[in-house]
């Protein structure tokens, strides 16, 4: 299969309320293939974030094309979904109106729309929480359901915006793991914005390096290694020390200008 | 550790514990009756000086409050009993703070929501804001004069004209006023504190405008517009007792207050003003029930 996401000659500009431009992202051009887990790496104010939000539609590109399934992108699409870093549950709604809301939006009767929610709060091992308020959940468990929330709308592309950010270490490593054996099993396409080059290396297939002010692309790796990954693999070192040496060149440049 | 160090300290660890077990007690029977004392010293006090003073027009005793308190549905000063005058009170509040409800929460839930419109109503909205409510007293007696809501309706007799006479646009005018700017302002902060996330989160499940509004916004604010109405029956109820004050009232507690007051009937006054911080406190606490039985998740998601 061809390019699920085709960008060409993107920029971004934020005008500040001072009335300030800021460049977020400067000429990125980006192909994407289907059922590809693609890692978008950089520092803060590497325009990462601003990349996934172009390509979900929440917000439009100054200058270039987006095109998602071969449309020209105007907005979010119903083959999109979106995890976001924290705080995205609805805080009076419960688990199951939360994971269905998606559906819910789309007119999907009650009893049915519980039921296809009801089996993804099953895959992800939160089916205890069924009518519990986001509020008496742990981290991971919101984070659980934000994403069985975006999975609800059986997305055929899923955008999360460093999900994992705001979990402790070991936390963290269990949801990679469940996030890496969905992946296996049901073959969606994903683009993953992370700062840390281990969690890149450690999921994606392709891991896109961005730089800062402006952003910009300036490596694209493919990491060629099999699931489930080892991190005391030496392949996985080298990838790690490559990307890292990478990352830190960038900002060696800065601290001199600095 | 020889034998007498640790009899020592045993015996200050025992000491210790029978410590902390009566103060434990002690605390526990301190948080039920903390709340009282005060109250209970005031009444002991009011009631040793008005015995000393012996003067019921300068300071009534307690029992003579009582009195006129255990019997709410006495005439009293043959202007009705005392439940009847609060009654009347509380039907003004009611029709001044529907209004202003009717107005504040949707115009305080549009500018939260925009941008233009904010900049557009606020600095007008703002010039009001500072000017208390009875200020407007001399001015909404030259409009409205007497004019109730019985002269509205045209209603000309029988215990309709008697009830809806002693409705004053005035009154419901300053009410309104009052009630007004808490609802008003908590509406705006309501959707303004609304997390951008939320908005997004919605937008990528495939929302319209109208979701926006009906499924995030409404319900972000909601607590907040419950404060603000909490808030705002709060001052509206202030505002009418001192409204009912002023010239041109026939009825209510406040009306009930002055004119004992002008007839030197100092318990009837003390009365009153009980009346007035119980069906104020009432108010208050039902309010207080709603926001914590509904909107727990507020506090906690915080």
């Amino acid at each position: 299969m061809d390019n699920i996401v085709e960008i060409n000659g993107l920029s971004k500009i934020f005008v500040s309320e001072k009335k300030q431009a800021v460049q977020a992202l400067r000429d990125v051009n980006l192909d994407i293939k289907d059922q590809e887990f693609v890692c978008l790496i950089g520092p803060s104010g590497s325009g990462k974030s601003t990349l996934l939000r172009l390509m979900e539609g929440l917000i439009t590109p100054t200058t270039g094309t987006i095109k998602v399934m071969n449309k020209p992108l105007k907005g979010p699409i119903p083959e999109a979904a979106m995890v976001f870093q924290e705080y995205s549950l609805f805080p009076w709604r419960n688990i199951i109106d939360n994971v269905a809301l998606g559906l819910e939006l789309r007119k999907v009767p009650k009893n049915k729309r519980y039921e296809i929610a009801g089996k993804i709060l099953e895959r992800f091992g939160i089916e205890d929480f069924y009518s519990s308020f986001p509020h008496e959940l742990s981290g991971g468990m919101k984070q659980r359901a934000a994403i069985a929330r975006a999975i609800a709308i059986s997305p055929q592309i899923l955008y999360m915006d460093e999900p994992f950010g705001a979990l402790d270490a070991f936390t963290r490593f269990k949801m990679q793991k469940g996030l890496i054996s969905f992946w296996l099993e049901e073959k969606r396409t994903i683009v993953f914005v992370t700062h840390s080059v281990e969690e890149a290396v450690f999921l994606g297939t392709r891991v896109i390096a961005m730089s800062s002010r402006p952003g910009r692309i300036i490596g694209d790796y493919k990491i060629d290694l099999p699931y489930p990954r080892d991190r005391w693999n030496e392949e996985f070192g080298t990838y790690f020390k490559e990307l890292m040496t990478l990352m830190n060149s960038g900002d060696i440049e800065k601290s001199m200008a600095f | 550790m020889d034998k007498t160090t640790r009899s020592v300290s045993l015996s200050f660890l025992s000491i210790k514990n029978f410590l902390t077990v009566e103060v434990f007690r002690l605390d526990r029977i301190g948080s039920f009756l903390s709340p009282i004392i005060l109250p209970v010293f005031f009444i002991v006090f009011w009631q040793v000086f008005a015995v000393r003073i012996d003067n019921s027009i300068v300071l009534p005793t307690v029992h003579e409050v009582l009195d006129i308190l255990v019997k709410p549905t006495a005439n009293l000063l043959s202007i009705g009993s005392l439940i009847r005058n609060v009654l009347v009170s509380i039907l003004r509040v009611g029709l001044g703070y529907f209004a202003a409800v009717l107005i504040a929460i949707p115009l305080g839930l549009f500018i939260g929501y925009s941008k233009k419109v904010a900049e557009f109503i606020m600095p007008f909205v703002n010039l009001f804001r500072p000017i208390a409510p009875l200020a407007w007293v001399p001015l909404v007696l030259a409009w409205f004069g007497v004019t109730s809501i019985a002269t509205i309706f045209q209603i000309e007799r029988g215990s309709l004209y008697v009830l809806f006479n002693n409705i004053k646009v005035s009154m419901i005018f300053i009410i309104f006023i009052g009630a007004f700017f808490p609802i008003l302002t908590n509406s705006i902060y309501g959707v303004k504190s609304v997390r951008k996330t939320l908005i997004d989160s919605i937008l990528t499940l495939g929302a319209n405008e109208k979701d926006v509004l009906l499924k995030v916004l409404l319900p972000a604010a909601l607590p907040s517009v419950v404060t603000g109405l909490r808030i705002g029956l709060g001052v509206a109820w202030m505002c009418l007792v001192s409204a009912e004050m002023l010239p041109g009232s026939l009825a209510g507690v406040g009306y009930l207050i002055t004119h004992a007051y002008t007839v030197a009937r100092t318990d009837i006054v003390i009365a009153g003003m009980i009346a007035i911080s119980f069906v104020g406190g009432l108010l208050d606490w039902i309010f207080q029930k709603i926001e914590a039985k509904f909107f727990k998740w507020q506090s906690m998601s915080k």
